[in-house]
């Protein structure tokens, strides 16, 4: 039989029509899920009783000082009473178990419901739907984060007795930012193993050891680490000084650190650096007087743009993986 | 003969070194319901996924309705509907919110979505438990579900897999005749499964696989002719002498093998209907006829006789 002669394959440039045609379909039916679902549920009680019980805490501290502090709001966030840790401390492992609870089970869970080939077989991008289901996550988180910080700013209005002033609310308004994209890492990350492995169990683990080995280990790690690298031999003060500056550096490595820098550097106006200071550098500075917020902004911009850029890495890591996954189990 | 639907040239896909699709060579008539046969692993499910472009195939290609899948892929699943096998559905939500979502995802008007979903859910019988969850469906709604889901889309061509595994008999039976109503739409059906029965009840014509090849297509009876070769069976019942009667079928024209089952029973295979001859053969070699009749070849019988000469083939 003669060969046919291959047909020359008519190219088309690029994709077909737009990668994101069914975005906000995939985006408005996961976040009815994410608020209608009872795993939110618990998790806004749980934090909606954290909010009211440090800053009822924190208000019962804050009164006898009412007047003297002109950023009494922001102490609000930070102010703490034993045995209770102020709610930012409390911020710091609650958004990341919120971020996780939500998308741990975002792709394997399509997978094990059996509803992936399903939902591909739709005129849709697979881009379509891995951006839809991290969009809706960050929306939910940032629903429920800006819920509480109404909350608390209300309810401080309520408890003190005083309005906020204009750089209060700008000021909370950044870190509302920063904690929605710190969120953002761990939206990504427990994507990021949703796409990897086929349980949703395993992927939960895996998702909350992450976060453990940054909050517990990086910090201890970090500290092993430096004087392995930059060994002091002879005492100089400059090897002392670049061992430090070395810790320093790997700690930045965790997500948690750089929220930690951040919210200090927003919350508490009279934070001057979130570094390494020497004495000489302090010198003609008024110490304890607030910096404007231009300049505490300035002072962690390296910080926040990490945030970010560490949300938007991991999600295109995911992006990648998921585009080559194969949809057959 | 209607214009092709889908069209494969030398299809192939490579999972590493394991070859899932071998130059598959496959063409689908418009208005046909055509059937993929072959054991657990033999490409059947690659195959759809690569006609959907959910899978890009290693080389070779495919044309659906005329369009690439992994060049066009929005254009081909916005006019293909497919069913996967053991379909899932988001079990909390109900039915009718499951099919606004894909509405949604077909970007279909409102208005008409609606239109459509009561349509689909009326016709497949699920109107009354639409706002149920579909936590409480059976399997048999489960499918029926995933039918109204692909009747959304008014789909040219329709990819069915598995679609009738773990039913019912009942069940199984309603689901063929869901299939006879997509092929009286006008709407062409590509169906896989192993249960060979209800394939060979609704197809046209049927590919069977093997190790991702396609080893034998066409109609059922055609299949039958190429494996079996004798693809009938008359059966007689006869009263007489045994040898005269045995010597009288086996001198028939076209007959390959005479076997005596029971006491009175023979059994002709023959590469024809050779009802008529055999009872003059009968009647004139002094036997008393006491009735006849012919079986026609099930796919089952095909399928067991194909895989026994593959096995036979590789053993030799």
């Amino acid at each position: 039989m003669a060969q046919q002669p291959e047909q020359p394959r008519e190219r088309v440039r690029g994709r077909e029509g737009s990668p994101w045609s069914g975005l906000w379909a995939v985006v408005a039916k996961e976040m009815a899920d994410h608020l209608t679902g009872m795993r939110m549920r618990i998790l806004e009680i749980l934090i909606v009783l954290t909010a009211v019980g440090t800053v009822y805490a924190a208000t019962q501290n804050l009164r006898e000082t009412v007047g003297q502090d002109p950023f009494i709001l922001l102490r609000l966030f930070t102010t703490s009473r034993e045995p209770l840790p102020a709610f930012v401390g409390f911020l710091g492992f609650l958004v990341p178990l919120i971020a996780i609870a939500l998308a741990f089970d975002s792709v394997n869970g399509e997978f094990s419901r059996r509803t992936m080939s399903r939902i591909l077989a739709q005129p849709i991008y697979r881009d379509a739907l891995l951006l839809g289901k991290f969009l809706a996550g960050i929306f939910t988180l940032a629903l429920v984060l800006a819920t509480i910080w109404l909350l608390i700013i209300g309810s401080g209005m309520i408890g003190l007795g005083v309005p906020p002033s204009g750089e209060e609310v700008a000021r909370s308004l950044w870190f509302l930012l920063a904690t929605i994209f710190y969120g953002g890492i761990w939206l990504s990350v427990a994507m990021l193993f949703s796409i990897i492995f086929r349980q949703p169990a395993t992927a939960a683990l895996a998702s909350i050891a992450t976060w453990l080995f940054f909050t517990v280990f990086w910090g201890i790690l970090a500290g092993v680490l430096a004087p392995i690298l930059q060994p002091v031999r002879y005492g100089f003060p400059e090897e002392i000084l670049a061992q430090a500056q070395l810790e320093l550096t790997l700690t930045r490595f965790s997500p948690n650190t750089l929220y930690t820098e951040v919210m200090l550097a927003l919350l508490q106006p009279t934070v001057r650096s979130v570094g390494l200071v020497l004495p000489i550098q302090l010198h003609g500075a008024v110490l304890g007087t607030p910096l404007p917020l231009s300049q505490s902004v300035l002072l962690v911009w390296p910080q926040l743009t990490g945030l970010i850029a560490a949300t938007i890495l991991l999600f295109a890591l995911g992006y990648v993986l998921f585009q080559r996954q194969e949809i057959r189990a | 003969m209607g214009e092709l639907v889908v069209e494969t040239h030398d299809l192939t896909k490579k999972y590493g070194d394991l070859v899932a699709v071998d130059k598959l060579n496959l063409s689908i008539r418009q208005g046909e319901v055509f059937g993929i046969l072959g054991p657990n692993g033999s490409g059947k499910t690659t195959t759809i996924l690569m006609l959907l472009g959910l899978t890009e195939p290693t080389s070779g290609s495919v044309r659906v309705l005329g369009l690439d899948p992994a060049r066009q892929p929005l254009s081909v699943k916005a006019r293909v509907g497919y069913m996967p096998d053991e379909v899932g559905f988001y079990d909390e939500l109900s039915a009718r919110v499951n099919l606004i979502y894909i509405a949604k995802l077909n970007s279909l008007p409102r208005a008409e979505a609606h239109r459509r979903i009561e349509e689909a859910l009326t016709r497949m019988g699920l109107h009354d438990v639409a706002d149920q969850p579909v936590r409480t469906f059976s399997r048999g709604m489960r499918r029926r579900l995933g039918v109204a889901e692909v009747l959304l889309k008014r789909p040219q061509l329709v990819i069915l897999d598995e679609p009738t595994q773990g039913l019912d008999p009942e069940g199984a039976r309603e689901f063929l005749n869901i299939i006879r109503s997509l092929k009286q739409d006008g709407i062409t059906v590509l169906l896989s499964s192993h249960l060979l029965h209800q394939v060979q009840a609704v197809c046209d014509r049927v590919g069977l696989f093997h190790r991702g090849r396609m080893v034998l297509e066409g109609s059922v009876p055609e299949l039958a002719q190429k494996v079996l070769a004798g693809a009938y069976h008359v059966w007689l019942q006869v009263e007489g002498p045994e040898e005269t009667i045995r010597e009288a079928l086996r001198q028939l024209p076209g007959a390959q093998d005479v076997t005596r089952e029971d006491h009175n029973r023979y059994r002709v295979v023959a590469s024809e209907d050779l009802r008529a001859e055999a009872a003059r053969a009968v009647v004139q070699a002094g036997g008393h006829l006491l009735s006849l009749g012919v079986e026609t070849p099930s796919l089952d019988d095909i399928y067991a006789r194909y895989f026994e000469e593959v096995h036979h083939g590789t053993a030799t």
